[in-house]
């Protein structure tokens, strides 16, 4: 789908923090980024102007502030919210505006393209235009289904608008790409595509080829890009594509909150997801040894009075005793607004045990082989899912709530399936070297210079942080060093 | 429950229903045809062997139920799925009855409806119709739709608390739960539903103010 990804996403936008770079050098495990957050923190910057991040700066620990002018104000914190942070508050744990990528008031389309494309005036201008398509939030409208005052971020509206009026994008619909080609000096050469349309096969030609397909799905073009050249596939000396693949550590618990019920009716809509989250906060009781895991978790959390859903009214026979008839809608009345729900989303340390390959023998419609997935948590994760628990049911307490079933300390059994939070990132690491990784700090891969891959594949850890923002700024950076490698005359 | 805000995995899809089918719930709950006009599928328990809306649906369309699968419904279906709907939702002084405003034709859908979630309820939900039909006879020697209000709600109490049914009536219980769900989903998504809970949002503001002094005083908080 054109936009892919980004047309169906919860808009977190967060910062890595420089912690998040070097996670081995703090902890012993994983890989070290092959850069630093200060390398990446210009592009930060660049992403949250052009795609407009609303959040707050809290001078929190690994939790980076952003410099004056790139964040939007966040909206007000609905009453959900500001229970929750009031009792969170007395336990320690900090709560602050979330950030998202949602307009709460206009780009500055008059300051903005200046600091993103310096001294460049068709950029400017173009980029100008389309930050005057996209208006404000009016607080109204599921933002799932998309934005029609493109409010929201998504690629569609945001990216590939302003491309198109550049001149310099021809977007190919129904292409499925199968390989990256390479010539016999191993430069990569362009694409074949399978025309979903027809069924034929074509060759798209390029001086250069950036894959984001996804992580996975990048990883399996570079599997499937197979010949004498590169026997295990484009890009895989190490033998390390598909390894290391990762996702986001998750468990969920939801309550009713008795605090809530029966409240005079406000519109609560706000911007559609999340006002106020949870960074982690016990980085230092982690480092002096108290936490019998290693990485932290931020605390996603969401309430209140909106619009009535598939799942209104559903299931209250724990609150109800089964009540049906008047006493039912009464109790729906009541219960309405008062359901809130945690989602922890913590750091996954990359394992030998959690790969992808070449299925050897299933195909898929067009006749591309697909992956076959190996997954195995270790005790990192499913410890820190089991503190989540513990610690989403000490706050419903906190809350005066009732939790939905029971808290589950059972690590192993809290914690979500891999590749439920479809965060999933890895397969294709970067690293200095390249018997180490795939990639290069630029997303380049080090065996073929002129092919980067410009996902989640070159992620070699996966922080707490929801990878979208740091793909965009990798992306962009990667995208800086192509035309400044290029103007060398060295791809 | 309430659906829980969007997480980051997407649209927190691991607890909601699939999206094609929360769009077509809204346009089957605002479009309620005659039974005529509908295709039916005739045997209600033949297999579901439709695609469904396949991964690029003309979302500007409006489908009328049955356009894009067959329903499932007979007639004696739809009526005993009716009173059912309406013992559970009846009207009163804050909105109508779950069955005036569509629901049984949602339910109709629902149950026809070729993704994993509904092919589950899909049995259930048959086998349950034809439950409270058996025991209605067995008990009053009449149709479900035909009996009193006491009537009906000796064979509901019996089956609305699945924890305090008896063993032989668990998956009475469990059909009956489900159904309710269904009925409740259906309800609270239609205009008349999200008024009877005094859901004010989903319209055009200039700010978001957050909530009112009132409500943060009636919180503990102000």
């Amino acid at each position: 789908m054109l936009g892919g990804r980004t047309n169906h996403w919860g808009r977190y936008s967060f910062r890595n923090g420089p912690y998040d770079f070097k996670p081995k050098s703090r902890d012993g495990l994983g890989f070290d980024w092959p850069l630093s957050y200060e390398d990446v923190a210009p592009y930060y910057d660049k992403v949250e102007m052009l795609i407009g991040v609303y959040g707050d700066n809290n001078g929190l620990e690994n939790t980076p502030d952003s410099p004056d002018g790139c964040l939007l104000p966040p909206p007000k914190p609905r009453i959900s919210d500001l229970l929750m942070q009031n009792r969170a508050k007395g336990m320690g744990i900090p709560v602050v505006a979330a950030h998202r990528a949602v307009l709460t008031q206009r780009l500055d389309y008059n300051r903005l393209p200046a600091k993103l494309h310096p001294g460049n005036a068709f950029a400017q201008r173009i980029v100008s235009e389309a930050m005057q398509t996209r208006a404000a939030c009016f607080w109204a409208t599921p933002c799932g289904r998309g934005c029609s005052i493109r409010a929201t971020y998504q690629s569609t509206t945001v990216h590939i608008p302003p491309a198109m009026a550049s001149g310099n994008l021809d977007v190919l619909p129904n292409a499925m790409v199968r390989e990256v080609t390479v010539n016999a000096q191993g430069k990569a050469t362009g694409i074949t595509i399978i025309d979903k349309t027809s069924g034929k096969e074509r060759h798209a030609s390029a001086r250069v080829v950036v894959l984001a397909a996804s992580a996975c799905e990048t990883v399996r073009i570079l599997l499937n890009s197979r010949n004498a050249q590169f026997p295990q596939g484009v890009a895989n000396s190490s033998g390390l594509v598909g390894k290391y693949i990762m996702d986001t550590v998750g468990s969920s618990l939801s309550a009713q909150i008795p605090l809530l019920e029966s409240l005079p009716p406000y519109n609560d809509d706000g911007a559609g997801g999340a006002h106020i989250y949870a960074p982690w906060w016990l980085y230092k009781e982690q480092l002096a040894g108290k936490l019998n895991f290693p990485r932290g978790y931020h605390i996603e959390y969401g309430g209140g009075r909106a619009m009535p859903s598939a799942s209104t009214g559903a299931s209250m026979e724990w609150l109800t005793g089964g009540s049906y008839g008047r006493k039912f809608k009464e109790d729906a009345r009541r219960y309405y607004g008062s359901f809130v729900s945690f989602s922890g989303r913590g750091d996954m340390i990359p394992n030998e045990n959690s790969f992808c390959e070449i299925d050897p023998s299933k195909k898929d419609v067009w006749g591309i082989p697909v992956l076959r997935f190996h997954w195995k948590w270790s005790e990192h994760e499913t410890r820190q899912a089991a503190h989540m628990q513990q610690t989403f049911a000490d706050i419903i307490s906190a809350m005066g709530g009732k939790v939905r079933g029971k808290p589950q300390l059972d690590g192993a059994k809290a914690i979500a399936q891999g590749g439920l939070i479809i965060h999933e990132v890895g397969g294709a690491i970067m690293g200095d070297n390249p018997s180490k990784s795939v990639t290069n700090q630029w997303c380049q891969t080090h065996d073929v210079k002129n092919l980067f891959l410009t996902d989640g594949a070159p992620f070699p850890s996966n922080a707490d942080k929801n990878p979208t923002q740091t793909i965009m700024a990798l992306a962009w950076r990667a995208s800086d060093y192509i035309v400044s490698e290029l103007k060398k005359g060295n791809l | 429950m309430s659906a829980p805000e969007p997480t980051s995995s997407g649209l927190g899809l691991e607890r909601r229903i699939e999206r094609r089918v929360a769009i077509r719930w809204m346009l089957t709950a605002a479009a309620s045809l005659p039974l005529a006009q509908i295709r039916l599928r005739g045997d209600p328990y033949a297999p579901i062997d439709t695609k469904g809306y396949g991964t690029d649906p003309e979302l500007a369309k409006t489908y009328n139920p049955g356009d894009v699968w067959p329903l499932t419904l007979s007639v004696a279906q739809r009526k005993t799925a009716t009173a059912l709907c309406d013992v559970i939702i009846p009207a009163d002084a804050e909105s109508p009855s779950a069955s005036s405003v569509g629901v049984v034709d949602f339910i109709d859908e629902w149950v026809s409806a070729p993704y994993p979630q509904q092919r589950t309820d899909r049995p259930l939900i048959l086998e349950g119709l034809t439950w409270i039909e058996e025991e209605s006879q067995k008990r009053f020697s009449k149709a479900f739709p035909d009996l009193s209000s006491a009537e009906q709600s000796a064979i509901c109490d019996d089956v609305c608390f699945e924890p305090n049914a008896k063993a032989s009536l668990k998956k009475a219980a469990r059909f009956f739960a489900r159904f309710r769900d269904l009925t409740a989903g259906g309800f609270y998504t239609t205009p008349e539903g999200m008024n009877d809970l005094k859901y004010i949002g989903n319209t055009p503001l200039a700010t978001f103010d957050g909530p009112p002094p009132e409500v943060i005083r009636r919180v503990g908080l102000a």
